[in-house]
């Protein structure tokens, strides 16, 4: 079976995302009332993959992500 | 004489700068490809630099490497273990250090000399310094920002401070939790730290306070 994969990886809640900081400052300093943004990666791939679920996760805890900093989440959906 | 092997990914640089530094304080060393194999050295560092441009992490490709299970066999075998910046966020990365190196609290690129604190002189290669030294060496990365979620659990081996010694949050200069700019595994033969020994290895670079970090790391292994 071919998937779709989308995943994104954010930051744990309380962890400073200086990046997402400078975005949000930059963009309240062009008027905009924007609050707490926050910069997630996000990754998008085709796999072929008979479990696709279980190697999703595997490749976030592997290497998409760090565990120690950051939470994943994934949209997988099939493709004809 | 202890051979130590330097490793090179794509992307690293100050390999030519620590095989000096390490033969200068009585040790040989030869850089090695990350594709070769590093089982008859006596010991390994990893330098600093750019491994694969700091994409996804700082460190995160380099650290799934075949060449990192040998550099886990050589730590598992008590054989020191060096992470210099980049080196530093490998080791992390790979597991073999606790806690993640996130982006400077002020994002950007820092290149400053520093003061550091030498919290810890048990460790492969902070044997021949005094407890409390206040040492100049100097720090240049993007991502030197030390995480970890209990930092009373891990071995702080170099700590950034004022002249004095005085570590506060004006001597912090990436946001480091409790000031860490090193830290060693519990049996301290395997060190990730973020500044830079060998760009302090010589007094015609400013300083010669580094070059203890690579002496330390030869006579451990002569001990």
């Amino acid at each position: 079976m071919r998937w779709k994969v989308r995943v994104l990886v954010r930051l744990k809640e309380g962890l400073n995302d200086p990046e997402g900081r400078v975005i949000g400052n930059a963009l309240k300093n062009l008027g905009y009332r924007v609050e707490s943004l926050k910069v997630p990666k996000c990754f998008e791939f085709f796999l072929e993959s008979e479990k696709p679920e279980e190697e999703v996760e595997e490749m976030c805890r592997k290497l998409l992500a760090n565990p120690l900093i950051h939470t994943w989440e994934y949209t997988i959906e099939p493709v004809e | 004489m202890p051979r130590f092997a330097v490793i090179v990914f794509p992307g690293t640089n100050c390999d030519f700068e620590t095989v000096d530094a390490i033969r200068k304080a009585g040790g040989e060393a030869e850089r090695v490809w990350y594709k070769e194999s590093i089982k008859d050295y006596d010991g390994v560092v990893l330098p600093g630099g750019f491994s694969y441009a700091d994409y996804l992490r700082a460190g995160a490709i380099a650290a799934r490497q075949k060449i990192i299970e040998e550099v886990r066999e050589l730590a598992e075998n008590g054989s020191p273990v060096l992470g210099i910046c980049n080196g530093f966020q490998i080791l992390t990365e790979a597991g073999l250090l606790p806690g993640a190196l996130r982006p400077n609290k002020i994002p950007r690129f820092i290149c400053k000399w520093v003061n550091l604190r030498v919290m810890d002189t048990e460790t492969a290669f902070t044997s021949l310094y005094e407890p409390g030294e206040i040492i100049r060496m100097p720090i240049a990365h993007a991502e030197g920002n030390y995480y970890v979620d209990d930092p009373y659990k891990v071995r702080i081996v170099f700590q950034y401070s004022d002249e004095s010694g005085k570590v506060d949050e004006e001597s912090n200069p990436n946001g480091s939790v409790m000031n860490i700019a090193g830290v060693a595994n519990e049996k301290g033969n395997v060190l990730g730290m973020m500044p830079h020994p060998e760009r302090a290895s010589d007094i015609f670079l400013g300083s010669e306070d580094g070059l203890k970090v690579f002496r330390s790391m030869v006579e451990w292994v002569k001990r």
